[in-house]
């Protein structure tokens, strides 16, 4: 029968519209307004998961976020969701839902084999278990792995977008419940920007759920008339669906908004979640309590539930979450539910008291009304296979440690439980803020704020509707006082009720007819499987700080973070080590309160838009001639340029061979520029680099090293004197902007007399690097006004003209050993010029050639890449560079050139390598050893730094980084790889090709 | 995300900013004099105070100047801010255990 379990009248949904949805394969009905977990209750479902380590049969505990059981995988396809609590989700037209960890049904489910074997599965199993044999884990962990899983994580990308946001508010209030709607009201009336933000659809809190009064209206009514004032104020926002979930430093508070998940219909251009930065001056934190369960023998069965949970399910949501009820609690304030429970029709076959003389005016309340209560009785055992059907209560010893006496069996389908209320300070501990525990309510509440921010209501340990409407008025306005606005005085008091939940007794663990651990289980944290005994055997075993606890039992993990689970934990922690709790202190909060999806951490920022792409003005012609590119920092760079049907090696193969024996060009563009100006800027490339400048005269360029303070290389390039006190460093690709940031740092703050001018201008040129035999010949015909002659260009100078009709300064420098020429022209020439080259360069053969030839070439020739040979641990001794290294001038780095160990004979130093083989191409990164072992461990001695097939060579060869190598030419080293094989290798010079330079000076 | 106030643009938030570290660490103009024990304690060696610290940060996304700054490390209360080569302005200075 359709919702036979729906109240006929009453609750915050809409009748007239029905709506279907499927669960476990099943279809049902609910209404709008309902989240699947009331529809399901509707449904008379309440078996809908098992647990995580025993397979148990789990139900509803909770009716919000802090529901550890009722864990679904929402939707199918690329937009399922996994391990959604049943109770966030609001229900909505062909909303598919399943539960997860269940095989292959939730009713008949095999891995509830688990139950049987459970003295197998102590707390510390898996550690204790599979760890022996080592080598046997791996085959463990995959069987385990798949046994323990929970969702499934969707198979196809993502087809939804999200969104980021900032703002900024005087004052942002977390929770919309009594205290957060009278904090907004107060704050907003004063001016203050406000943002007021809820995890629920509509706002209330607690409200919602209940059928308390205010100012002599129902609590829902005021509710929504403070709404409508809120949203008639410009100066305040109220988000809904938003969840504040991170509150980080100088009040930086994250907040997840929902837009999509509840429509039937997902809008194409509205983004699933907004994910909120919101830089508050103040916060009121008003996020209610999360009622405690009570740890008694097999308090898991379904029909098990929180009391406020079940009273939620009646008054919010007009379902009946049983027939027949027993009341379970140990405070005034649960009696309520049963009130409540009975007004809907659900018979309450008892109250079962912790307490020895209940008392209260909830409970005289349910005692007019002629509830049975039973004082001073605890649950000892439940039964029922799918769902709780019976129960057995017995009396207790005063001290509540043990059963006094024989006891009764009640019938019952439903157990509402409330071990009293935990404050949510989630936030509050987030940021930063202290708690304390309060022996009033036997829980943390805050203590004191270390950034701006307050708690008020609940949250902050003030239960009782008057009291909370005052603290959150209260909040409201100091806020916006101390955001520097001037709050009219309240009119008046809010009335309501001025009961909490207290009295209460607190019984930590409940007794029952055996020990704990020798029969049933006593769950204390759901979501995880974790038992009393569990908690137990921690202790006995020695890991007795809560910390440590946390950690080997798994208490409090899992998606629900222990929201049920933290507080009971600690009371029986506390109990066993005869500590009070405050002596135990807590385990740390940390964001975020609940899972965020990771789309809303990338929000727009994904695929192309992760990083900036720079691209060079020659771009557009190398995407037409089919070029590969290489991601170099933000920079596209040509990394080689296939012909049809060529490979990588093939293409590579062509352009080195062109470059040596005709004509290549590369773009050099994206080497960074650094324009230097200034009296003393020849002094301060002296200090910045290793070499001497002061005898660099206009016209000539200089290669420069630059190490870091530690004596380590840190960039190279070469640098240009275009005039006097004027100069044009050249960088790295992908170092440009942290030399800047260097050179910066040392004018800034050490050399402040320095007058030196920075400028970074890699964007105002365009390069073109024109490399072998034809450079000049080339060059000559594209320029009227310069000089190409060796005598009037030589090597390491520059010279300024016209190249192809346009401004040029054209460098007679070289990174591939061969005769070159950089050509510098303004960007926007850059096209014209590379397409005049390569015309004029047809005669020649002129070859484009990407990055993996430009490497080739210069490793061919030895030069370093920084970066590739260093990885900051290498000297410039471990280069070999050390007559870069002046010994008449003070540079940074300089000293640390002489500490102890920079003077290590042994240290890794750069060698060439020559395998045996001259066809075996070196990996690199790979490790080299000079004993080959069977397997590892082997002493290592160095590393491939780089490694090639070389046309010119006509075999492999490579770069690496040995210990004592420059010592080692001639010695043999093994490349151990992958399967049996071994390759061996000559050490070598690191010089291959023309090791006197003449093609690149001739 | 700090809110730093940069004593040129304002107040930022932190991912606008690059750290360098303690403050008022005077590179030795003889580095050569020191021994490699001294030397080594410049070049490696930070205070790693709880409580007010004085250290450097840069506005790099900003005016990518540098300046000082005065934080308790442990709340991350911003004190003061003050320009490179001025003198630290007097603060409550905070220790804790």
């Amino acid at each position: 029968m359709a919702q036979r379990y729906r109240l006929s009248k009453g609750g915050r949904i809409d009748r007239d519209r029905l709506i279907d949805f499927t669960y476990d394969g099943r279809k049902l009905q609910g209404y709008q307004g309902d989240t699947l977990a009331s529809a399901l209750i509707a449904n008379g479902r309440h078996l809908v998961g098992r647990s995580f380590k025993y397979h148990r049969p789990r139900g509803f505990l909770a009716a919000g976020a802090e529901e550890p059981n009722a864990l679904m995988q929402i939707g199918t396809g690329a937009r399922t969701v996994a391990d959604v609590k049943a109770t966030q989700v609001e229900l909505y037209q062909g909303l598919t839902a399943s539960p997860v960890n269940a095989w292959p049904s939730v009713k008949y489910d095999l891995g509830a084999v688990n139950q049987a074997f459970s003295k197998l599965f102590p707390s510390g199993f898996y550690y204790k278990t599979f760890m022996w044999p080592h080598s046997a884990w791996h085959f463990y962990e995959r069987v385990i792995r798949s046994a323990a899983g929970l969702g499934k994580a969707p198979d196809k990308p993502d087809p939804d977008f999200y969104d980021k946001r900032y703002a900024h508010a005087d004052v942002l209030v977390a929770g919309a419940g009594p205290a957060g709607l009278a904090a907004a009201l107060a704050a907003g009336r004063s001016g203050a920007r406000v943002i007021l933000v809820d995890e629920q659809p509509e706002t209330g809190g607690s409200l919602l759920a209940s059928r308390d009064e205010i100012d002599g209206k129902p609590g829902t009514s005021w509710a929504e008339q403070a709404v409508a004032e809120l949203r008639a104020m410009d100066n305040v926002r109220i988000l809904t669906r938003t969840i504040a979930f991170g509150y980080y430093d100088h009040n930086w508070i994250a907040l997840l908004e929902s837009l999509t998940d509840h429509l039937a219909e997902k809008p194409d251009d509205v983004p699933r979640q907004r994910f909120w930065k919101v830089r508050a001056k103040q916060v009121v934190l008003a996020t209610g309590a999360i009622e405690r369960p009570l740890v008694f023998r097999d308090n898991d069965r379904p029909g098990i539930m929180l009391a406020n949970a079940a009273q939620s399910y009646v008054n919010r949501w007009a379902v009946k979450p049983g027939e027949t009820a027993v009341l379970f609690a140990n405070n005034d304030g649960a009696y309520q539910a049963a009130l409540d429970m009975k007004a809907a029709g659900i018979q309450i076959a008892a109250a079962v008291d912790l307490r020895q003389d209940p008392s209260g005016p909830r409970t005289e309340a349910a005692r007019a009304a002629g509830i049975d209560i039973l004082a001073g009785h605890a649950i000892t055992e439940t039964q029922g296979g799918h769902r709780v059907n019976r129960i057995k209560v017995a009396p207790m010893s005063e001290d509540g440690k043990q059963l006094a006496g024989s006891g009764q069996t009640l019938e019952c389908d439903l157990v509402a439980m409330s071990g009293g209320w935990n404050p949510t300070v989630h936030l509050h501990s987030q940021s930063r803020g202290k708690l304390r525990f309060d022996s009033d309510i036997a829980s943390f509440v805050p203590d004191f704020a270390v950034q701006a921010e307050r708690s008020a209501g609940a949250c902050n340990g003030t239960f009782g509707l008057a009291a909370v409407l005052a603290e959150g008025e209260t909040a409201g306005r100091a806020a916006a006082e101390a955001a520097g606005f001037s709050p009219a005085a309240a009119n008046g008091h809010y009335k309501a009720a001025s009961d909490g939940f207290t009295p209460a007794r607190w019984l930590w663990l409940t007794p029952s007819t055996k020990p704990v651990g020798h029969g049933g289980k006593h769950f204390v944290d759901f979501q995880n499987d974790v038992t009393a005994a569990d908690l137990h055997l921690a202790l006995r075993e020695g890991y007795t700080s809560v910390e440590h606890v946390k950690r080997y039992t798994t208490t409090g993990m899992g998606t629900d973070q222990g929201k049920t689970s933290n507080v009971n934990a600690l009371g029986i922690v506390s109990e066993y080590r005869e500590l009070p709790i405050e002596e135990l202190g807590v385990t740390t909060f940390r964001p975020p309160y609940t899972p965020v999806t990771f789309g809303a951490w990338g929000g727009r920022d994904v695929e192309e838009f992760f990083d900036p792409t720079r691209k060079t003005p020659m771009h557009s012609w190398h995407e037409r001639a089919g070029a590969a590119f290489e991601d170099v920092g933000l920079w596209k760079r040509p990394w080689y340029y296939p012909k049809a049907g060529e490979t990588m090696h093939d293409a590579v193969q062509r352009e080195s061979k062109a470059a040596r024996e005709s004509l290549g060009v590369l773009d050099a563009t994206t080497l960074g520029r650094i324009d230097i100006q200034g009296p003393d800027s020849g002094e301060f490339l002296n200090r910045i680099y290793t070499n001497g400048w002061k005898t660099l005269k206009p016209g000539f360029c200089r290669y420069g090293l630059m190490l870091g303070e530690d004596g380590m290389v840190r960039d190279d390039g070469v640098t240009a004197c275009l005039g006097e006190n004027h100069y044009l460093m050249h960088t790295t690709t992908g170092g440009a902007a942290d030399v800047l940031a260097h050179l910066e740092e040392y004018l800034q703050t050490e050399w402040p007399e320095l007058q030196v001018y920075l400028t970074t201008v890699t964007e105002q040129y365009a390069t073109a690097a024109i490399a072998g035999p034809n450079a000049r010949k080339l060059l000559a015909e594209l320029t009227g006004d310069i000089d190409v002659s060796p005598e009037a260009f030589p090597f390491m100078t520059f010279r300024e003209g016209h190249v192809a009709g346009v401004w040029a300064r054209v460098s007679r420098i070289s990174f591939s050993g061969e005769l070159s020429f950089e050509i510098n022209v303004e960007a926007h020439n850059g096209l014209h010029m590379w397409q005049t080259i390569i015309a004029a360069g047809e005669k020649y053969a002129i070859t484009p050639y990407g990055t993996e030839t430009m490497h080739v070439l210069r490793a061919e020739k030895g030069f370093i890449i920084v970066g590739q040979e260093t990885d900051g641990t290498v000297t410039p001794m471990d280069l070999g560079m050390e007559k870069l290294c002046s010994t008449k001038k003070e540079f940074v780095g300089r000293r640390s050139l002489t500490r102890p160990d920079m003077l290590d004979p042994n240290r890794k130093q750069l060698v060439g390598l020559l395998p045996d083989n001259p066809k075996d191409i070196l990996e690199e990164g790979a490790q080299l050893v000079e004993t080959v072992r069977p397997e590892p461990p082997m002493a290592m001695v160095g590393h491939v730094s780089s490694s090639y097939m070389s046309p010119t060579l006509g075999r492999a060869f490579a770069l690496a980084l040995i210990k004592g190598g420059q010592h080692k030419h001639g010695q043999k080293v093994y490349a151990p790889m992958t399967g049996d094989k071994t390759i061996a290798c000559t050490i070598t010079s690191p010089v291959f090709f023309d090791p006197e330079g003449e093609r690149l000076r001739g | 995300m700090l809110l730093i106030p940069c004593p040129y643009c304002g107040a930022r938030a932190e991912n606008e900013f690059g750290y360098g570290g303690e403050a008022h660490k005077v590179r030795p103009e003889t580095p050569e004099n020191l021994s490699d024990g001294q030397w080594a304690d410049y070049v490696f060696m930070q205070k790693n105070t709880k409580g007010t610290y004085h250290e450097r940060w840069v506005h790099s996304q900003g005016c990518r100047r540098w300046f000082n700054v005065i934080r308790d490390t442990l709340t991350n209360e911003i004190q003061a801010v003050y320009e490179m080569g001025e003198t630290p302005p007097e603060v409550d200075t905070k220790t804790y255990l």
